[in-house]
């Protein structure tokens, strides 16, 4: 309790003057026009941002006719719990969430080792040529990854002189996430700003380049990989198009895919209660990391 | 005065990078190299597959006709001549287009309003942050397909829902016009995409030093002149940015017409013609040709990003 007021107090004093200052809001005409402009905005964001998720998830607990009725009821008069387990077995969920997982998690750990690895090397090993493929790669930031599509997916489909197919396996998520520019450019400049003093103290300490990279610079690089690795796996569960040309099986696809290839045919109460069920990982996993997906939004964008 | 120290300091990490350069032995030499080369071995091979091949390819594949089967010859600007003469592809530039202007408008003007507003707000400030960014967590085809039942043009849709709940004459979003779909369709990207905006935004607002919007009030200068004379130059920077980075994204669109309208009412937009040649009309020439055109628009964009950021700079 005291500890919560202290940090409130500390709040307070760190806001610092913004477009009113704090004199003209404690008049009792600004106090009015601050607090009604308050809880307009707590009502509108509500029923901007709340209301939407709160419809989708009683929209799920109705039944058919329900559902259809008009005018609607705000809250479910026979709320059906079957209707999410009858949703979680026919669309089958947990395959597509466990499939979704294994791309997300293969991909942040592909792009966490060959990102570093290559940003370690453009960063303090430095070797001939190094800018040069540096710029080869930050120049892909120019093109969209849409326009390239059709070509990457022939090469996935097709790899040059070996011929592998990689479609429908986690191979084809998981190494074309790796040429992920943005992340190398991070990783680039956060290694850059780690004195080149300390390496030089682990190499006359015996350390190798592999030693130095794990005992030195990660552990002083935590916040930039923890940026690298939420945008990592938010990329592989938000990226539709590349998971719908390249997972054709059923049983290979992403959440993403699976809903839209099972749109059709289901009842519609079925349907909005699997996409509920579809969203509730990507939202708990938010409310668990929103403080560094927040502060590693804007430290990527504002940085980068 | 903090860029000469660190311009002096690199320059003196050069100098001493090259007097130790000429005392390391060949052998160590090419083993740093070597060990340099292993260390980015990984991400190149993934570059050069995934990136840098696709990238040529795409370019061969414009002047070729080639499919699905294999049968490929060249044709010169034949594909650009075809896909000129295809009525498809000029509505595509349309809605794109359509689609980027609105999305500039309310995509781009409502983040950096709501940020100003949460910016005065003295309470409840995660509450503002969580709210908003929820949607962004959403998967995206999800949030469309929720967005799709919510424009359903028989009662049974929300917004039709409020609108009868009002006493309003109800609407048929989807299937009105051209310009009212696209407009549908913008609404939910600005929703589904404000999050981050907002975010960025206020993280910039925050570092807009207090003093100068004390200055401008001691001068008369009322809220909306100081958010003309102080906010926005003093955000112009990531303003900027943002307003790439939107244009780029926006050009893109794929998801909200694939899902929402399945192209109905002429929402076909370019990424999605491009899928349509490649896919449904097994043409990989004239997608590809399309492709490069896309990516000719966006470099257009893009440099005048950069035109305009050093202007910027200047000023």
């Amino acid at each position: 309790m005291a500890r919560m007021k202290i940090r409130k107090k500390a709040e307070q004093r760190s806001v610092s003057r913004t477009l009113f200052s704090q004199a003209q809001l404690n008049r009792p005409l600004g106090r009015v026009a601050y607090w009604s402009s308050f809880w307009v905005m707590i009502v509108l964001f509500a029923l901007v941002f709340l209301f939407p998720l709160y419809w989708m998830a009683t929209g799920g607990l109705k039944s058919a006719q329900e559902f259809i009725q008009v005018p609607p009821t705000l809250v479910p008069t026979h709320p059906q719990l079957s209707n999410y387990s009858t949703a979680w077995t026919d669309v089958d969920l947990g395959r597509l969430l466990f499939n979704t997982t294994l791309y997300a998690g293969g991909a942040l750990l592909f792009q966490l080792v060959f990102d570093i690895g290559a940003a370690y090397a453009f960063s303090k090993l430095r070797p001939a040529l190094g800018n040069v493929i540096l710029f080869m790669m930050l120049a892909t930031l120019m093109i969209p990854a849409t326009v390239l599509v059709l070509p990457e997916y022939l090469t996935a489909n097709n790899i040059p002189f070996l011929h592998w197919s990689l479609l429908n396996s986690p191979w084809v998520i998981w190494l074309p996430s790796v040429t992920n520019a943005f992340n190398i450019f991070l990783l680039k400049r956060f290694f850059d700003s780690i004195p080149e003093e300390l390496l030089a103290a682990a190499a006359i300490d015996g350390a190798g380049p592999l030693r130095a990279l794990w005992s030195v610079i990660l552990p002083m690089s935590r916040p930039i990989l923890g940026v690298v690795s939420i945008f990592a796996v938010v990329n592989v569960w938000k990226d539709f198009l590349w998971p719908l040309l390249v997972l054709t099986n059923t049983s290979a696809q992403t959440v993403n895919v699976g809903l839209n290839q099972l749109s059709v045919g289901l009842p519609e109460n079925i349907f909005i209660a699997a996409l509920a069920i579809a969203s509730v990982p990507t939202i708990v996993f938010f409310l668990i990391f929103q403080r560094n997906i927040m502060s590693g939004l804007t430290a990527g964008s504002l940085k980068g | 005065m903090a860029t000469i120290n660190v311009t002096r300091a690199r320059a003196r990490e050069v100098k001493a990078a090259a007097r130790t350069r000429q005392r390391v032995p060949l052998g160590r030499r090419v083993r740093r190299h070597a060990t340099g080369y292993l260390f980015m071995a990984g991400a190149v091979l993934c570059f050069a597959v995934f990136s840098w091949y696709p990238m040529i390819r795409e370019v061969i594949m414009s002047f070729q006709y080639t499919n699905f089967a294999g049968n490929t010859k060249w044709v010169g600007l034949e594909n650009y001549r075809h896909i000129f003469a295809d009525p498809g592809f000029w509505a595509a530039w349309r809605t794109t287009g359509l689609f980027t202007l609105f999305a500039l408008i309310f995509g781009y003007a409502v983040p950096f309003i709501t940020a100003l507003v949460l910016n005065e707000m003295r309470n409840a400030r995660s509450y503002f942050r969580l709210l908003v960014y929820l949607p962004v967590m959403m998967p995206t085809v999800a949030a469309a397909f929720l967005w799709r039942w919510f424009y359903r043009a028989d009662n049974t849709g929300l917004f039709n829902q409020i609108l009868n709940f009002l006493h309003l004459p109800t609407v048929q979003w989807l299937q009105t016009s051209h310009i009212v779909s696209t407009l549908c369709l913008v609404l939910f990207s600005t929703w589904i995409n404000m999050g981050s905006g907002v975010l960025i935004y206020l993280a910039a607002l925050q570092s807009v030093p207090g003093e100068l919007y004390e200055a401008a009030e001691l001068d008369g200068a009322g809220a909306l002149k100081r958010i003309w004379h102080v906010t926005i130059p003093q955000t112009k920077l990531i303003l900027s940015l943002m307003l790439m980075l939107q244009i780029v994204g926006t050009v893109q669109l794929f998801l909200e017409p694939f899902v929402i309208t399945g192209g109905s009412e002429n929402t076909t937009s370019v990424v999605y013609l491009i899928y349509q040649y490649a896919f449904n009309f097994n043409n990989y020439g004239d997608a590809s040709a399309l492709g490069i055109m896309l990516l000719l628009v966006l470099m257009v964009f893009g440099g005048m990003y950069l035109w305009l950021a050093r202007r910027v700079e200047q000023d």
